[in-house]
C-alpha cells in the first residue's frame, strides 16, 4: 500500500484543496497518470500519480482543504496476482441503513442499546419511528422519559437500583477552541468542515482563518445555491489567498535573497527583421511573436551560463537539469503565476511559441500540471505589452535568477558613430548574489544580446 | 545595581526618615538585623524606639501593630515566614481586614505586614510554603508580591500610604537578586507586562517571574514568542492586564509556586475563562508546586517546585494543542 499525499506545488504552497478526483476506488493507474486536480491558492493543477497499482480508498473528499503532506488516497501497489488470494472478493455491501430522522428515536435506541440499522421503519419513507423502537424493545423496554436503565445485553451485577451510565452521546461535536468557534461563527463557517491541526485534532483559530481565507472549491462551484453576493465573497477570498501566497514567497525572497541587478539595452533590429522574413512565409497560426524570440534567447543564454539556472538550497547552488523557463503570467482576476516551459533551450522556436500559447491558455482556464508548477529553474517576466520599459524583478525562491524584458521601443541609437532609429529592448537580470556575482550575470546578458543579434542561431 | 534586600532596607530607611509615625517591628529585626538581614544596621541608625524586637509571638505583635495603626502610627510588621503568619491569621483576618467594615467605615487600619514566602533554599516544609494565595482570598487586604528590585524598593511607600492593611510577600530566593533600583514609588494596583510576545501569555509573580522569563528566552529560541505578565498585585487582581494579554495571545500558562488546588493560579484561570473564554485558542495550562509539603532534600525540593523546563513544555503544549 502506498499513500498518495498532497504534493507541494511550489515554495509558497502550504495547503491545497482536492478540486476533482480523476480516479475512483478500484481504478488501475500507472505512475504518471493524472490522479487528481488540486486547487492551490493560485491555480487548478493536475497531479500525477507516483505509484502504479489500484486505487484504494479516497481519504480526502473534493472540496476539502488539507495541509501539504496529508494522505489523499491509498494506492494498492500489489499486482493483481498478489492481490487475488488476500482479497478473494470485495466485501458485501453494507445493508442500507434504516432512515432515522428524529433525535428522540436515536436517543431511545441508544438508551436501549439497540442497533438502529437492524430496525424496520414503518413511518413515511420507511422512517424509523418511536413506535418502531418501542415495539422492538418489548414492553419491558419502555422507560419513563428522563430516566435510563441498563441496556439490554449489558445486564449488570446487582438489582437495577443504580441508574445505568448515561447513553452514548450523539455524534461528538467537532473539537474546537472557543476562539475558533467564535471566529467560525463570525466568518459564517461550518466548523465541521475545518480540519483541525491541534495536538488532539482540535480546530484552532488559525485553522478557521485558513479555511476562511480560501473557502472550499466545492462552495465556489455551487453557483445555483450561492447568492450572487456570496459568489463575489468567494472570489474575494480566493484573491486574498493568492495575494497571501505571493506575499509569503516575495517576502521570503526579499528577506533571504541578496539581489543584484544588471541592465542592458539590446538592438532588436536584426532580430525583428529576421522574424518578419520568417513569419512572412508562414500561415498566421504558425507565426512567431517577438516575445517567443526573447524567451528563446533567455533560455539559450541560461544554458550557456548554467550558474544562473537552478536553485539555492541549504546554502548551496543546485544546478537545474535543463532550462525549464518559468514564464510569469498575470491572471485576469489579479495575481501572478509562473509555470515552466520545459526544456526551453532545447526546443525550436515554433515549438516554444506553441508551448507558450498552450501555457497561457491553460493558466487562464486553470489547468496546469504539477511539474509545470514546481520545476521552473529560472523565470522570465515580460511586461512589454504593458508599455513598461524595464522591469527589475523579485526572484522566485529557491531559483537564483529572474530575467525581465521591457517593451520593444523605437529610439534614437548610435551605431558605428551614426545616429539612427532602432527598435530597442531593455533586458534586466535580477540574480542571487549568493549563487553568482555580477560578472556571471554580465556574461548572461551579453549572451542574450549576442543571440538576438544572430537570431538564426536560435 | 543593588540587591532586592538592599532595596527593601533602603525603602524602610526612607520611610522611617520621611514619616516619624513609621516604625518597624518583628522577631530579630533589631539587634540581629533581621532573619534575612533586611533590617541590618537600621537599629543603629534609627534606635530601639523605631526598630523594635518582639517576642516569638506572632499573634501578639501583629495585634500590637493593628493597635498602633488604629492609634495613628504607621507600623511595618515583619513576620519571618508566611508559615508563621498563620499564628497571626486571627489578627490579620478577623481584625486588620475587618475592622473598617465592622466599624461602619470609622476606623482604617493603615498597617503594612512584610513576610517571606516560597521555597528553594532547603528550609524544609515549615519554612517554605507559598500561602500568599490564601491571603489573596481575604477581602479588606491588599496583597503585593514584588518580583523585581525596583518593585521591592518601590512598593513600600505606597503600601504605607494606603489607609488599609497591605501585606507584602517577599520571595526568599529573591533577596540576593540584583537589578536597577527604581526611581521612586511604583504602582501597587496593576500587573506589569515584563516581556511582550504574541504566541502565549506566561503569567507569573514573585519567585516564579524569573523562571517564566528564562522559559520565555528558551521558547524564543524555538520560535515561540511568549508574553510574560507579572501579576505583582495578588489582591485586588489586575484582571484587565491579564485579559488584555490573553486577547493578544489567545493562550495562557500560569506559573504559581502555590499548590494547584484552590490556588491563585486557579483564580486566575477562572477569571480568564469568565472574561476571555471566546479568546482562548487552547486550554489554560498551569505549572504549580507538587501537592506535597515542600521537601528538605535539595533534589526533591527542586522536583516539587515549578521549574523552567516544565514551563517551556507547558507553553509548547498550549501553542500546539
Amino acid at each position: 500500500m502506498a499513500d498518495f499525499r498532497m504534493p507541494s506545488l511550489g515554495a509558497d504552497m502550504e495547503t491545497g484543496t482536492v478540486s476533482e478526483w480523476l480516479v475512483k476506488p478500484g481504478d488501475s493507474i500507472r505512475k504518471g497518470d493524472p490522479i487528481a486536480v488540486i486547487d492551490t491558492d493560485k491555480a487548478l493543477i493536475e497531479v500525477e500519480s507516483f505509484h502504479t497499482g489500484v486505487v484504494g480508498r479516497l481519504v480526502v473528499n473534493t472540496g476539502e482543504r488539507v495541509p501539504v503532506g496529508t494522505t489523499l488516497a491509498v494506492v494498492d501497489e500489489r499486482t493483481p496476482a498478489e492481490r487475488a488470494p488476500a482479497e478473494p472478493s470485495p466485501p458485501p455491501p453494507e445493508p442500507s441503513p434504516a432512515h432515522v430522522l428524529s433525535p428522540l428515536v436515536r436517543r431511545l435506541a441508544a438508551e436501549r442499546g439497540m442497533d438502529l440499522t437492524s430496525l424496520r421503519g414503518t413511518g413515511p419513507g420507511d422512517t424509523v419511528t418511536r413506535a418502531d423502537v418501542e415495539r422492538a424493545a418489548g414492553p419491558e423496554g419502555t422507560v419513563p422519559p428522563g430516566r435510563t436503565e441498563p441496556a439490554a445485553g449489558r445486564a449488570t451485577t446487582g438489582p437495577a437500583t443504580v441508574p445505568a451510565p448515561p447513553a452514548p452521546p450523539e455524534p461528538a461535536r467537532s473539537k474546537a477552541s472557543p476562539l475558533a468557534r467564535r471566529l467560525a461563527r463570525e466568518l459564517d463557517l461550518d466548523l465541521a468542515t475545518v480540519p483541525g491541526t491541534g495536538r488532539t485534532g482540535a480546530v484552532r483559530a488559525d485553522d478557521v482563518r485558513r479555511a476562511a481565507a480560501v473557502r472550499s472549491d466545492a462552495a465556489r462551484h455551487a453557483p445555483p445555491v450561492n447568492a450572487p453576493g456570496q459568489a463575489v465573497r468567494q472570489d474575494e477570498r480566493r484573491e486574498q489567498a493568492m495575494r497571501q501566497a505571493i506575499a509569503r514567497a516575495m517576502t521570503r525572497s526579499k528577506r533571504e535573497i541578496p539581489h543584484y541587478y544588471l541592465t542592458s539595452t539590446i538592438d532588436m533590429s536584426t532580430a525583428l527583421a529576421w522574424l518578419r522574413e520568417r513569419n512572412r512565409e508562414l500561415p498566421v497560426s504558425e507565426r512567431v511573436l517577438p516575445a517567443a524570440l526573447l524567451l528563446k534567447a533567455a533560455a539559450t543564454a541560461a544554458a550557456e551560463v548554467p550558474r544562473l539556472n537552478g536553485f539555492w538550497i541549504d546554502d548551496g547552488f543546485v544546478p537545474g537539469e535543463a532550462v525549464h523557463l518559468g514564464m510569469a503570467i498575470s491572471l485576469k482576476g489579479g495575481g501572478l503565476i509562473a509555470p515552466a516551459l520545459h526544456d526551453a533551450a532545447g526546443r525550436d522556436l515554433a515549438d516554444l511559441m506553441a508551448g507558450m500559447k498552450d501555457l497561457v491558455s491553460r493558466v487562464r482556464s486553470g489547468r496546469l500540471r504539477a511539474a509545470e508548477m514546481t520545476e521552473a529553474t529560472m523565470t522570465v517576466t515580460n511586461l512589454g505589452d504593458q508599455g513598461v520599459e524595464s522591469v527589475h524583478g523579485v526572484i522566485y525562491p529557491p531559483q537564483v535568477a529572474l530575467v525581465g524584458f521591457g517593451r520593444i521601443l523605437e529610439r534614437p541609437w548610435a551605431v558605428h558613430g551614426l545616429l539612427g532609429v532602432r527598435p530597442l529592448v531593455t533586458v534586466t537580470l535580477a540574480a542571487d548574489h549568493r549563487a553568482t556575482d555580477g560578472y556571471t550575470g554580465g556574461r548572461f546578458l551579453a549572451a542574450v544580446g549576442r543571440l538576438l543579434d544572430h537570431p538564426a542561431e536560435l | 545595581m543593588t540587591t532586592y534586600r538592599e532595596a527593601i532596607r533602603e525603602a524602610i530607611a526612607e520611610a522611617l526618615t520621611a514619616d516619624e509615625r513609621v516604625f518597624l517591628m518583628g522577631e530579630d529585626v533589631g539587634a540581629y538585623g533581621g532573619c534575612f538581614a533586611v533590617s541590618l544596621g537600621l537599629l543603629e541608625r534609627f534606635g530601639p524606639e523605631r526598630i523594635r524586637d518582639t517576642p516569638l509571638s506572632e499573634s501578639a505583635f501583629v495585634g500590637a501593630g493593628i493597635g498602633a495603626a488604629l492609634g495613628g502610627l504607621r507600623p511595618i510588621v515583619e513576620i519571618m515566614t508566611v508559615n508563621f503568619s498563620l499564628l497571626a491569621l486571627d489578627q490579620i483576618l478577623n481584625n486588620a481586614a475587618t475592622i473598617l467594615h465592622m466599624s461602619g467605615g470609622q476606623f482604617n487600619v493603615p498597617l503594612v505586614i512584610r513576610m517571606t514566602t516560597g521555597a528553594g533554599r532547603q528550609l524544609a516544609a515549615q519554612h517554605s510554603h507559598s500561602l500568599e494565595g490564601w491571603y489573596a482570598h481575604i477581602p479588606g487586604l491588599r496583597i503585593l508580591a514584588p518580583a523585581t528590585v525596583e518593585d521591592a524598593g518601590g512598593m513600600l511607600a505606597p503600601a504605607l500610604a494606603d489607609p488599609d492593611p497591605v501585606l507584602i510577600f517577599e520571595h526568599g530566593s529573591l533577596y540576593n537578586s540584583t537589578g536597577e533600583p527604581g526611581t521612586g514609588p511604583v504602582d501597587i494596583t496593576t500587573a506589569a507586562v515584563r516581556r511582550p510576545g504574541r504566541d502565549v501569555t506566561l503569567i507569573a509573580y514573585g519567585g516564579t517571574l524569573h523562571k517564566a522569563l528564562t522559559a520565555a528566552d528558551e521558547l524564543a529560541a524555538g520560535g515561540i514568542e511568549a508574553e510574560v505578565v507579572d501579576l505583582r498585585v495578588l489582591r485586588p487582581l489586575d484582571e484587565a492586564t491579564v485579559i488584555k494579554s490573553i486577547i493578544h495571545t489567545h493562550r495562557a500558562v500560569i506559573v504559581d509556586e502555590g499548590w494547584r488546588s484552590g490556588s491563585l493560579s486557579a483564580e486566575v484561570t477562572a477569571r480568564i475563562v469568565e472574561r476571555a473564554f471566546y479568546e482562548l485558542d487552547a486550554p489554560v495550562e498551569r505549572v504549580c508546586s507538587a501537592e506535597v509539603p515542600i521537601p528538605y532534600a535539595h533534589h526533591l525540593e527542586e522536583a516539587a517546585l515549578p521549574q523552567v523546563p516544565a514551563i517551556v513544555t507547558a507553553a509548547r503544549d498550549v501553542v500546539s494543542s
